[in-house]
């Protein structure tokens, strides 16, 4: 009996032995030569694996980034410029700082604003549900409430707010992975630069319908009116199938387009005082009354010199 | 007489035919319609018309869109007063063309009259160019021209042509009426298209619980002495009424994933379809009718009827004819209960391949609360196209689409016998619908993708 148990516990030794000696010598034969910089540049990544930046997870955008020539085709969204930073001093690359972004719903289709029209009781996923039919408000095209975005979100930045059935994003948890805009089957929900101290504007509705149509499924629609385009003295914002949109990079947050929304559809978020509607209707109002002036003046001084007419021309073109 | 059925799956619902005797009635005609130009599969009709046009009943009003697309015809005689979109039943905005109802007068050429025609043309190139020309569309559900389904591309040879009068989906009677009733014309129709075909062999397929039309069928068969047709009695089983669980029932041949039926020398319309055929090819007729039914749980019997509607008809206005929306209803759906869409807006309009309102009472659309899948394989039991449903919500779950492929998500017919199965209640057809939408596109995709690179390829030889 003793033998036996001495016999297998040699015998088992000797094999490990022999096996570890193979193991050890095919391991030096066949090590994989990694670049050690992979190892160092996940170390300073978030580690999230959100597949935020495009790739797999943090380890293969740390390859990723450190195969390419330069870092501009690779950010990481969660990190910021931040971990960018420490990114491109292990790597000795030069690094460009990017805006911080954040995701923004653009849907103000609360309880009030769109009545429901009829009620569903399938499945609770927007992607099933958009799938199957317009929704339950008479509009076609926002929010329709399920979820899924806040499924979707790794760092619990979003969130459904129940008296209004919309989510509502938390800026100091959202990392602009986007991942939330990518479930959304209706595509509500846009990445956006955050904007001086959080301050941003942009409009809160995708309703493509022409106006009425969109005003009777929604109280607070974008109806397409093109005032704010008109308003906006930075060309900030452009009108495209009945929906306007706001330029992040040439709004300058005048807040006036929000001023003259007849349906209060654009939002501006964390000024420091809330909007005085009459104040900037006021400002407006004067601006346009003294260009009238002007233009009649020049029309007088036109009208008195027929000369300098082409120069007038020339300007205006300009 | 032998009792056929498919190989594999499916379930026995309670047939609820409750409006199985009431016969058709014809609906006055409303003050509007509101035609829409998608009312078929394929690419939508483009209007022809412009708005204070005057139009007649039976006239064009709409050409087809592309390959797959049909004429629209107008259903009513009056003045075109918009051409906008309009909500359609799932609320999703379609180009509708409306039309002020002015007397009812049919463009020259049409016959109404009762009388029968039972002299076939001659020229199979002639009864196409009409079906197409009239905008006959499957009315067995998916609204494929027919036109394009009774031309075989070359080389394909159609053996078999069935009739499709299974109607396997509860509640639905309006089959079941036209068989009775219009029994004559549907062997004609289908004598038309057994010509158009080829001379292939024809057989109506008919469940038998309705042996009042296969009687019908068979005696109006003997009289009219068509060559080469004969009716088949099939077993009550549902989805019998499939396109390729009807091939099974009839031929026993599988029509493989991805395939047409074509592929095994099968063509199947709807006798729906059979009876347009024939308003087409010997009336002149187009294509603005069809039957429906008006049924439901909670409607009382008397309440209950078969119509014959034009298309264009606001359903708020049909169910306003027939006695308003019962208090007890909780849904409303177009179609039958298992794969009929939930209608979200009843101010929707009458579409060629319109088959029902159907009021559903609480008790019986209730959704029961999904528990955990307990792997029993009733929903792959039940699966008529042989998939396992619960693997697929895992996939789908797990987003693993090329898995999904490969298990053949692409070929669910979304009959509805997993959900109808599963005994914890989870909603398995509404999880894998959106999937198999997802990888039809990639395969239409990938699809045109080959096709744009076998075109370069060919381009530099050249």
């Amino acid at each position: 009996m003793t033998t036996t148990i001495i016999w297998t516990i040699v015998i088992l030794a000797a094999l490990g032995l022999v096996l570890s000696i193979i193991l050890f010598f095919v391991a030096k034969k066949f090590k994989v030569e990694e670049d050690p910089r992979i190892d160092e540049v996940e170390k300073v990544m978030p580690g999230a694996n959100c597949g935020g930046c495009g790739f797999a997870g943090c380890r293969a955008f740390a390859d990723a980034a450190v195969k390419a020539p330069n870092l501009d085709n690779n950010f990481c969204p969660v990190g910021g410029n931040d971990v960018m930073k420490k990114v491109a001093a292990i790597l000795g690359y030069e690094m460009k700082e990017k805006a911080p972004m954040v995701a923004v719903v653009r849907c103000n289709g609360t309880c009030e604003n769109r009545p429901r029209t009829n009620i569903y009781d399938g499945v609770k996923s927007c992607k099933v549900k958009a799938a199957l039919y317009s929704g339950d408000t008479g509009c076609a095209y926002g929010c329709v409430g399920c979820g899924d975005c806040v499924a979707a979100c790794q760092f619990g930045a979003i969130s459904m707010d129940p008296a209004t059935g919309l989510p509502v994003v938390d800026e100091n948890k959202c990392t602009a992975c986007g991942a939330c805009s990518k479930a959304c089957p209706k595509h509500v929900i846009e990445i956006r630069n955050k904007g001086p101290r959080s301050m941003r504007m942009y409009v809160s509705c995708i309703n493509k319908d022409k106006g009425p149509v969109a005003k009777k499924a929604c109280a607070a629609a974008c109806i397409g009116c093109g005032i704010c385009a008109k308003t906006c003295t930075h060309d900030a914002i452009t009108i495209q199938d009945n929906v306007a949109y706001i330029d992040f990079g040439k709004c300058k947050l005048c807040r006036e387009c929000e001023a003259m929304c007849p349906t209060g559809a654009i939002h501006g978020i964390n000024f420091p005082k809330p909007l005085d509607k009459d104040a900037v209707k006021a400002r407006i109002a004067e601006r346009k009354r003294k260009a009238k002036e002007a233009e009649e003046a020049a029309k007088a001084a036109a009208a008195a010199a027929p000369a300098p007419v082409a120069e007038t021309k020339t300007k205006e073109e300009a | 007489m032998s009792k056929r059925t498919f190989s594999i799956g499916g379930i026995h619902p309670h047939d609820n035919k409750i409006a199985r005797g009431c016969a058709i009635e014809v609906l006055p005609l409303p003050q509007t319609v509101y035609i829409s130009m998608a009312q078929h599969l394929g690419a939508p009709a483009k209007p022809v018309v412009a708005v204070g046009d005057q139009v007649k009943a039976g006239q064009v009003i709409a050409e087809p869109g592309g390959f797959i697309s049909a004429f629209v015809h107008s259903s009513v005689s009056g003045t075109v007063k918009s051409i906008a979109p309009r909500q359609d039943i799932a609320g999703n905005w379609m180009t509708h063309v409306e039309i002020a109802v002015e007397g009812d007068e049919w463009v020259e050429g049409v016959d109404l009259s009762d009388t029968l025609v039972t002299e076939i043309p001659e020229d199979r190139n002639a009864i196409l160019e009409k079906i197409k020309a009239c905008g006959i569309v499957g009315l067995g559900g998916a609204t494929f021209p027919a036109h394009v389904k009774l031309n075989p591309a070359p080389g394909s040879k159609a053996e078999c042509l069935i009739l499709n009068g299974a109607e396997c989906e509860p509640f639905l009677t309006s089959d079941y009426r036209i068989m009775l009733e219009k029994t004559k014309e549907i062997i004609i129709g289908a004598a038309i298209m057994q010509k158009v075909l080829g001379g292939c062999h024809t057989v109506i397929g008919i469940e038998e619980n309705k042996p009042e039309a296969i009687e019908a069928m068979q005696k109006a068969l003997a009289e009219l002495k068509y060559p080469n047709i004969e009716v088949m009695s099939l077993m009550k089983r549902y989805p019998q009424g499939g396109e390729k669980q009807l091939i099974d029932a009839v031929m026993h041949r599988q029509v493989k994933s991805g395939g047409l039926p074509i592929s095994v020398g099968a063509v199947v319309q709807n006798v729906a379809t059979s009876l347009a055929v024939y308003e087409a090819v010997q009336k002149n007729k187009p294509l603005v009718t069809n039957t429906m039914t008006i049924t439901g749980d909670c409607l009382p019997v008397e309440k209950q009827h078969n119509y014959l509607f034009r298309i264009g008809m606001p359903l708020s206005y049909i169910a306003e004819y027939a006695g308003g929306v019962p208090e007890k209803a909780a849904k409303l759906i177009s179609g039958g209960p298992m794969m009929g869409k939930a209608i979200a807006n009843l101010d929707a309009c009458t579409v060629k391949g319109s088959s029902s309102i159907l009021y559903l009472s609480e008790e019986t659309t209730k959704r029961k609360e999904e528990t955990s899948c307990i792997r029993c394989g009733r929903c792959a039991d039940a699966c008529p196209m042989g998939l396992e449903p619960h693997l697929l919500r895992r996939l789908v779950n797990a987003g693993d689409v090329e898995g999904l492929e490969a298990n053949s998500v692409q070929d669910c017919i979304e009959c509805g016998c997993c959900l109808y199965s599963c005994p914890a209640y989870i909603p398995l057809l509404d999880i894998i619908r959106p999937a198999k939408g997802q990888v039809m596109g990639i395969i239409r995709n990938r699809a045109a993708a080959a096709k744009a690179a076998a075109e370069a390829a060919k381009a530099p030889q050249k």
